[in-house]
Formats: C-alpha cells, structure tokens, sequence
C-alpha cells in the first residue's frame, strides 16, 4: 500500500497533533469562534481531536456588535449542537462602560477595538491557551508567526523575540498571567481551506455563497448596505449578485461578484482569483504595509 | 496531492527572495494587489525592476533594513503538489533559523551565486541539511545571467560542490543552473542554457520522490493523552491519542508499552471518520489495546520485537540557540516526543565546525548558534531511536527552567557508553 498522505489528511493531522498538545498541557485552554470559515474549519479539528470526548474547553466569540446577522446565527446553531460552552466578548458592553471609545468618524470601524475585549476575556476567563484560526498565507506579518506564539502578560507579540519552534516539539511553558495563541491553521492555505471544507463536508454561513445582495461601491470595493453601512451621500446603491470570501465585522468586510452558489464553485473560483483574500474584502488591511503587524503587537488575534 | 516541504537557505545576495517570488509568481500564487504593492515600493526605492524579494520581506525593521530576520513560511501549489516553503535568511548568525526552518523538511534548497562559487556559507547550510538528515538537497546555481550563461563555470562549482559534500552523507543531490531573476530554469526550461538538460527547479519539486522519507519500518506510537469520555454511551471507553512516529500499526498486532513494559494487542486504530486497519506516520489516530493497562501521557507504544532504545545517559549532537553559552551542569528541561522531563549536561564532547564538518575535540562549551556533541542524564529513562534512524523519535528541545525559552534542538545519537 502506499503509505503517504494527501497534502489534505497531512495538514489535518497535523492540526490534531498540535490541539492535542495543547489539550495535553495547558490548563485553561479557549477556542475562538467568529463563525468564519476559518474559524468553522477550526471547530471541526478541534472536534476531531477530541473525539471521541466532546470538546473539553469553551469557544469564545470576540463580538463587534457588529456583525452579519447570518453569521450569528451559524455560531450559535454550531455551539448549540456541538453543546460547548460559548462566551461572549462584546465591544459594544466595552463601549457602554466606557472601557473603550467607539471611533464613529466616516468609514470607520471596530476592528482595532476588538483587541481590548480580546484580551480583557483572556484575562478574565484566565485562559492559557487560545486557539485562533488565523493562517500564515493571509498576510506577511502572519508568516513569520509561530504555531505556539507567546504573547507576554499584557499579551503582546513580539516578532523579533520568538522562541524557535523545532520539529512537532512545541513548547507552551508559560509564567501566570502569560498565554500563547495557538494557530493550528498556520500551515493551510485559502485553497486548502476550501478542498477542506468540501472534503469533510463542514457547514458554513450562507454568505460565503452566492446571493443577492444590496451595495455600493466604495474605493473599488462593494460594502453590503446595513444597519452600520449605511450609503455616503454620494454613492449610489444597487443590487449585485455577491458572495463573501472572509467574514469579519460588517462595518471592514467587503463583498466579491461571484456566482459560487456551492464548495465546488467557490474552489474553482479561489484557483482563478487574481487577488489576495484580505487585499480583496478587508478595508483594515489597506493602510499600510505594516497594518497586521502593528495590531499584532498589541494583541490582536 | 502531496505535500512537499522545503527550505530554502542562501546568503544575504544570494537572490533567495528573487527566486521564491519567482516561483510564487510564475507558478500564478501572487495576487494582483501583492505585486502591486511590491511594485509601488520598488519604485519608490528607485529600483529599475520588480524586486520580487520584497513580496516575502513581511516585518517592517526587514523592509527598512532589506533583511530576512525570521523564518518566513510561504505556500504554493501546482497541479500536481502543494509545496510549503520554510524561508530562512543566510546570515552566520542564524544557524538557529536554519535549522528551525529545515526540521520540518524534506528537501533543502541551497543558492550559489555562479559569479562567487561555493562560499562558507553555502557550505554551512549544506552541513546543517546533512546533521539534519534532510533527505534531498537541491544545489540551485543561481545568476547564471551574470556568468554569460557559462557551461563551464556551472560544471566547476558542482564539482567543486560535491567534492565538498562527499563526506557529508547526503541521500541525494541535485544541480540546477538558474536565473532567479530571468526566471530561467526556475519554472520553465532555460532556452539559453539549452547545454542543460535536467529538470527545471520546479519539475523537480514536483518528481522528486518524498514517499520513503518517513520511517516506515519501526512500528512506533507516543501517547499524547488518554481519552476517557466518561459519558454514558462510553462509560468503559479508554483510548490514547497520538500521532504515529513510525513503522505500521495493524490491528491485532502485539504491543509493548514502555516504560511498564507491559504487552498486549491493538484492539482498534480509529478517528472520527472510522476504524482503520493500520496506521502510518505521520497519521494522527485513537489507540484502544485489549487488556486495560495503566498507561499515560508520554508512554511509547511499539512491538515486542522492535524496541526502541532505553536510557538515562544519552548522547546528542545539539544546536546552541541561547546567548549564554553551553557548558558541563547546565540544568535544563527536556521534551522528546510527548514528555518533559529534567536533564543535567554532563559533558560538552566536541564542537562541530558547521563548514566542514570536523570535530573540535577541545572544545568545552557551545556559543550561540554552535553545533556540538553532549551527553546529558535525565531524571527519567527516555525511549528513542537515534535520529538518523527516526527524526521524530530521535529528536529533542531543551528548554530554560527560569526563562521557559527554548535553549536547543538535540538530535540523539545513543546511550553513553557505562
């Protein structure tokens, strides 16, 4: 028999080995779920790691207010059938007890302020280990990041004093008060993701597929028109046959033309985009070549 | 698909980001908008091309500086193979990036420039390959444009190549005259160096064989944690879950589990998906055993008539990765498979000179980024196999007590002689 694997049962078993460390050694491990895709394939592994043993940890959602109502939807039904413990972090109850400002000029959003709640439910869930679903391939401050990546007692990352991670040797020691992200995507790519997805057959929120929707255009991007984006005064709004292909806060997601109505479609079409992910959908990544790296440092996921 | 890991190492002028942004790009992997802001900084600089090493150059002091500080991980596939790129930047003082970078690899790819020839460096990285026991290198001799596309200086350096490595125990070696930035040979066939008739990088990245890189004879299972679901439907259910290391595991085959020295029978191999008959590396599966034995995190399971070695006093080649240097008493925490347990160094045998090789018996402590032999003593038996038998079972991380930073990566060689 031939005795390798496809790159796909590679990758996965690679991911179970690492959440297994992670359930092995550390104390008060979390999952962070937004109901993205991502985070949907996370879920999945982290399911099947634990298996035959229902997840033994919460997942937590850090919550902009702002979100897709589709995609709440989905965490929630997910949560629900998988019987896990989910914990909310709100920016907005951070907002309302003035932990934090609401930056409400034009164009905004509360991307950045979801790093205060972030690390406000680590601290308070005194969680040792988050699991993230972030992946190397996005973004190029995300490639140089480790698969157990520290983050110092004010959870900080800092990119020029990472331990070496060597072979599958992860090592998770930690001070009180110190925790580590683990990303056991890092080495999965957007096709990957989606292969994956078809390949297990993982459920996702619908507006990751084709669907008709309301927009506008705004700097080459089409922005879904909702309760947090409504039109400027200039811009005109129509109705365009759009999928989404990363899920964030509405208020920083931006929609593709796409007539992707199922997996298979959106994998032909993710081998054919001519553009990154989040150069495509994410405003927050656009104002600077460092934008990733500086929100990283002060924790953000 | 398969999946092929590599990495790539090469001095500083190497062109090592030209090519990796060479095969990104000619194999379509980078985006409109990751050129183009490649190619709007390249003009800000006032380069007169498109520096494709800016597209893997992702932490701002690398930018400002025109460095690679980090291992830098990048992903690309073709039809026929999805392929993981482990970036590590050339300098002398990252030996320890270097080696991070190729511990999970099964190839290493090392740049010459034609116009210098083999250099302390390249030699360097070529022996950090060979400790490692990478299975493949690939010799790229890049910016062939420079040397006026010369046969001859491209037969000189891989003579002079593999006279070098004739001691270093490579598997196998593969010469490619390139030009990373004319893209000859990278993607496509060089047209000008039609006196080559090999592979182009990338049809070899695509050919070379990978399936027999794992060890497939020594049957060999860590446990990584006992799964007792204590729910009603599986009240009795006791499994251990763990990432096979090496050889097959059938069902119904007999087991020892060390360190009790217990034996018994596989009962079922399973996932979520279902029951296997066997299992092989590196596949992450459940293990349920016949007879109910006491066994925990950090046990090894293997059969009666494979044993791996057993023993407190080990001896290993490490590379130093801390500024305070290596010596004799070090007390340190050690992983090896799926436990920790303390180790005390007790001698530093010998220094290895990464560019030939050769032992400095005299040596008596390990700088930063030094590679050299030890023996430790650990406060527990370890059960391994030397490295060059199994990269998994035979591999290690020390770690600071005080600092909890990872101090080195060890690859054991064997039991010290009483």
């Amino acid at each position: 028999m031939e005795a390798l694997l496809t790159h796909l049962d590679a990758l996965e078993s690679e991911s179970i080995q690492i959440i297994r460390e992670v359930v092995a050694e550390f104390e008060r491990p979390a999952l962070l779920f937004s109901g993205g895709k991502d985070s949907a394939v996370l879920l999945h592994l982290a399911v099947k790691a634990c298996w035959p043993q229902p997840i033994p940890f919460p997942v937590v959602h850090v919550d902009t207010g702002q979100n897709f109502e589709e995609v709440i939807a989905f965490r929630d039904a997910r949560v629900r059938e998988l019987g896990c413990r989910l914990v909310i972090a709100s920016v907005q109850e951070a907002i309302d007890r003035g932990d934090i400002t609401d930056d409400v000029s034009p164009g905004s959003s509360r991307n950045r302020l979801q790093t205060h709640s972030l690390l406000k439910v680590i601290e308070d869930g005194n969680f040792d280990a988050v699991f993230g679903g972030a992946r190397r391939d996005e973004e190029k401050a995300r490639a140089k990041e480790r698969v157990f990546s520290f983050r110092d007692e004010f959870g900080q990352w800092n990119p020029r004093g990472q331990r070496p991670e060597i072979w599958n040797l992860f090592n998770g020691r930690h001070r009180k008060g110190e925790h580590f992200r683990i990303f056991p995507l890092s080495n999965w790519t957007e096709l990957d993701i989606w292969q994956y997805i078809g390949q297990e057959g993982i459920e996702l929120p619908s507006i990751y597929f084709a669907h008709r929707r309301r927009v506008v255009r705004r700097d080459n991007m089409l922005i879904g028109v909702g309760p947090f984006t409504q039109p400027r005064s200039d811009e005109e709004t129509f109705e365009a046959l759009v999928r989404y292909r990363t899920v964030g806060d509405m208020t920083c997601t931006a929609a593709v033309e796409s007539e992707a109505i199922d997996v298979e479609m959106v994998i032909n079409e993710t081998v054919l985009a001519r553009v990154s992910e989040r150069g495509a959908t994410r405003t927050d990544d656009r104002f600077s070549d460092a934008a990733m790296e500086d929100r990283k440092r002060e924790g953000y996921f | 698909m398969e999946l092929l890991r590599f990495a790539t190492a090469g001095s500083v002028d190497d062109g090592k980001s030209t090519l990796i942004g060479r095969l990104l790009y000619d194999s379509k992997q980078i985006f409109e908008d990751q050129f183009d802001s490649v190619a709007r900084t390249s003009a800000e600089r006032g380069d007169e091309y498109v520096d494709l090493a800016l597209l893997t150059d992702g932490l701002r002091a690398e930018r400002e500086q025109g460095i690679t500080i980090d291992v830098a991980y990048r992903y690309f596939a073709t039809p026929k193979r999805k392929f993981i790129i482990a970036d590590t930047p050339g300098h002398i003082q990252h030996t320890r990036n270097m080696v991070t970078g190729s511990s999970t690899a099964d190839l290493v790819l090392v740049l010459v420039d034609a116009r210098s020839g083999i250099t302390e460096q390249t030699r360097r990285h070529a022996s950090i390959a060979a400790l490692l026991r990478i299975p493949h290198l690939v010799v790229c001799i890049n910016k062939m444009d420079l040397v006026g596309f010369d046969q001859r200086r491209y037969i000189e350096i891989r003579e002079e190549f593999s006279e070098f490595s004739a001691n270093l125990g490579m598997k196998e070696i593969t010469y490619i005259p390139i030009s990373a930035l004319e893209g000859d040979n990278v993607v496509a066939s060089s047209r000008v160096m039609d006196w080559y008739d090999g592979p182009s990088l990338l049809e070899h990245l695509e050919e070379v064989e990978i399936v027999s890189d794992h060890n497939l004879e020594d049957p060999r299972f860590p446990v990584q944690r006992v799964v007792r679901p204590h729910s009603n439907d599986l009240h009795d259910y006791r499994g251990y879950a763990g990432q096979i290391a090496g050889g097959f595991m059938k069902v119904g085959d007999e087991v020892l589990v060390l360190p009790s020295r217990q034996t018994t029978r596989i009962q079922a191999l399973e996932t979520m998906d279902g029951p296997l008959l066997q299992a092989f590396p590196p596949m992450s599966v459940v293990m349920r055993v016949e007879d109910d034995l006491d066994i925990s995190r950090g046990d090894l399971i293997c059969t009666p008539e494979n044993q791996p070695l057993v023993s407190q006093e080990l001896a290993a080649v490490v590379c130093w990765m801390a500024d305070a240097p290596l010596r004799a008493g070090r007390r340190v925490a050690l992983k090896h498979t799926t436990r920790w347990v303390r180790a005390v160094v007790q001698e530093v045998q010998f220094k290895r000179d990464v560019n030939t090789l050769l032992r400095d018996a005299e040596a008596s402590e390990l700088a930063l980024n030094d590679i050299g032999g030890i023996t430790l003593k650990t406060t527990e038996p370890l059960f391994f196999d030397p490295y060059q038998r199994n990269r998994t079972t035979g591999s290690f991380i020390l770690v600071d007590e005080n600092s909890n930073v990872t101090v080195a990566a060890g690859m054991l060689t064997g039991v010290v002689p009483q």
